[in-house]
């Protein structure tokens, strides 16, 4: 008791608190945010699942989960509890504590991206105006969750994956920042909520190369197919994962997900209009939106077969950087030449600019000093 | 990633998994739905004829596994042997019919049901009566012509499908 009256007494004592300190009412709405994303992540990532498993499933001429209640509908339910009572296996030649800690470090990260996405005009947990900055800082730090989960599991498989995994992320990290800042340019603001207010338009239209660069960037960064091979199952047994099972497991599995789920929001916010549409309630629109750019990756999974690690490294390095970089290019010439352009006369001439670069580039597009045909 | 076509190829491609989406699946939900298996299926237990059985053990030395085990007894009074045990490991057998094909008389068939599967390892050794022809164990057409035309026609998934698409 002595030790709690000295803390009110001390904090009583520093009246003056700081200019900037938050009011009243923003513990509550930290709590609030806090409790709707992580609920909201939870329930996004369980729709993923099943969306993905049906779509792929029927993209596949099969029919994917049906048994588990109404059309499958309680499969990841199913699979969340299975995956739970499971044991948990540690090797023997683990380092321990880091093999705890890898999931922990990877699914904290992804939470934390949510924190700045709106779901309606102010509706977010910090309207930061560094929003786009801060995501690109956080999404990476759940590569060093992968890492230290290969690294952790004394087996060579898992830190190929991870290894893997580190060398896509730091390639595709340069297109993805770079294609952002492209939208960054156009809305003249990072604060997510001012990007998704300034899109009368929405940005796929004005930045239909950026859109392209980002969602083949975001693709290799979450590990999805065509650039999976850090999980490759055909090579490396599962990647960075193959030691872990039980919850541990069940992390990694919520973590690939989320971050699908996150990456979908992300590109939902920044290229689509995030929450804004005509009748249906704004946050409505955001799930729609978001679940539509998952079912788009979903899509592109099904089709595309897995790269090799050179042709990952070429596209990245080769194609998807040079294009970012005229992108951004064209586009800083564009604001600052002509701001006040006629929004439809800029889409028209971007997206021809895209089509001539995609063209131009693809001659260029060569591997293995053009020995090799991809 | 045939970039070299200025990702064309990635759009078919595209196009080519969203029609699947659309198209009704080529799938038969197993446990309610059942296909007929083919009139010569190799299936999972032999069927034993114990009345044309003469206990030749031809089948026995035909087995490339060594699953079938066969006891005679001399039968002085109809001047012939009796066959006080026919047993096969049917956990050895490997379906390839060659015991089938070796009876000179025609007293073993190769099993037509697919879902003999046991829970218990002893289960899988049968001896005798256990071999014998019932309604869970119909004897396959393997080998045996006149057996096969008895036997209901093997439809196929693909027929399966095109009469879905007939019937719209």
């Amino acid at each position: 008791m002595a030790i709690i009256d000295l803390v009110i007494n001390r904090r009583l004592s520093l009246a003056a608190l700081p200019p900037d300190w938050p009011g009243n009412n923003y513990w509550w709405h930290w709590l609030f945010f806090t409790i709707v994303l992580i609920a909201f992540v939870l329930v996004m990532v369980m729709g993923a699942i099943y969306i993905e498993r049906r779509a792929m499933g029927r993209m596949q001429s099969r029919l994917g989960p049906n048994r588990t209640g109404p059309f499958g509908l309680l499969q990841p339910v199913a699979d969340a509890v299975k995956v739970m009572l499971k044991e948990n296996i540690v090797p023997d030649n683990a380092d321990k504590i880091v093999h705890w800690l890898a999931p922990v470090i990877a699914f904290a990260p992804v939470l934390m991206i949510f924190a700045v996405v709106p779901f309606q005009n102010g509706a977010l947990l910090a309207d930061l105006n560094i929003g786009i900055l801060y995501i690109v800082a956080i999404s990476s730090i759940s590569t060093v969750g992968v890492f230290m989960a290969g690294w952790s599991s004394g087996n060579k498989y898992s830190l190929l994956g991870a290894m893997r995994n580190v060398a896509a992320v730091v390639s595709y990290e340069i297109p993805l920042v770079l294609s952002i800042v492209g939208v960054v340019l156009v809305a003249g603001s990072m604060s997510l909520n001012t990007i998704v207010l300034k899109q009368d338009i929405p940005f796929i239209l004005l930045q239909p190369l950026g859109f392209l660069i980002f969602f083949a960037a975001a693709c290799a960064e979450i590990n999805r197919s065509p650039f999976d091979l850090m999980e490759a199952d055909s090579e490396i047994v599962a990647g960075f994962h193959t030691e872990y099972s039980g919850m541990k497991f069940a992390m990694f599995y919520l973590v690939e997900y989320a971050e699908a789920i996150a990456m979908s929001a992300i590109i939902t916010t920044i290229f689509l209009g995030g929450w804004r549409g005509p009748l249906l309630p704004p946050w409505l629109w955001f799930i729609v939106k978001t679940f539509i750019v998952f079912f788009v990756m979903v899509w592109t999974r099904t089709t595309l077969p897995r790269v090799r690690i050179d042709q990952l490294m070429a596209l990245a390095w080769k194609f998807l950087f040079p294009l970012a970089l005229i992108n951004l290019f064209v586009t800083a010439v564009q604001v600052l030449v002509w701001p006040d352009a006629l929004p439809w006369t800029a889409v028209y001439i971007n997206i021809a600019i895209m089509i001539i670069l995609i063209f131009l580039w693809s001659r260029f597009f060569k591997l293995g000093w053009g020995r090799v045909e991809i | 990633m045939k970039f070299e076509r200025y990702g064309i190829g990635i759009l078919k491609g595209m196009t080519v998994t969203i029609r699947h989406l659309f198209r009704h699946p080529t799938v038969n939900q197993y446990p309610e739905q059942r296909l007929n298996v083919s009139r010569r299926l190799r299936g999972n237990e032999l069927i034993w004829n114990r009345e044309r059985c003469t206990g030749c053990a031809t089948c026995a030395k035909a087995c490339p596994q060594g699953a079938i085990e066969l006891v005679t007894a001399t039968n002085l009074k109809d001047n012939k042997y009796d066959v006080t045990t026919y047993r096969v490991d049917t956990g050895y057998c490997i379906q390839c019919g060659l015991c089938v094909e070796a009876c000179p008389y025609n007293a073993l068939f190769m099993g037509y049901s697919y879902e003999r599967a046991k829970y218990r390892r002893g289960d899988v050794v049968q001896t005798n009566d256990e071999l014998l022809e019932s309604a869970e164990r119909p004897a396959s057409g393997y080998y045996h012509p006149e057996i096969a035309e008895k036997l209901p026609r093997q439809t196929l998934l693909v027929e399966r499908i095109t009469e879905k698409r007939k019937r719209k």
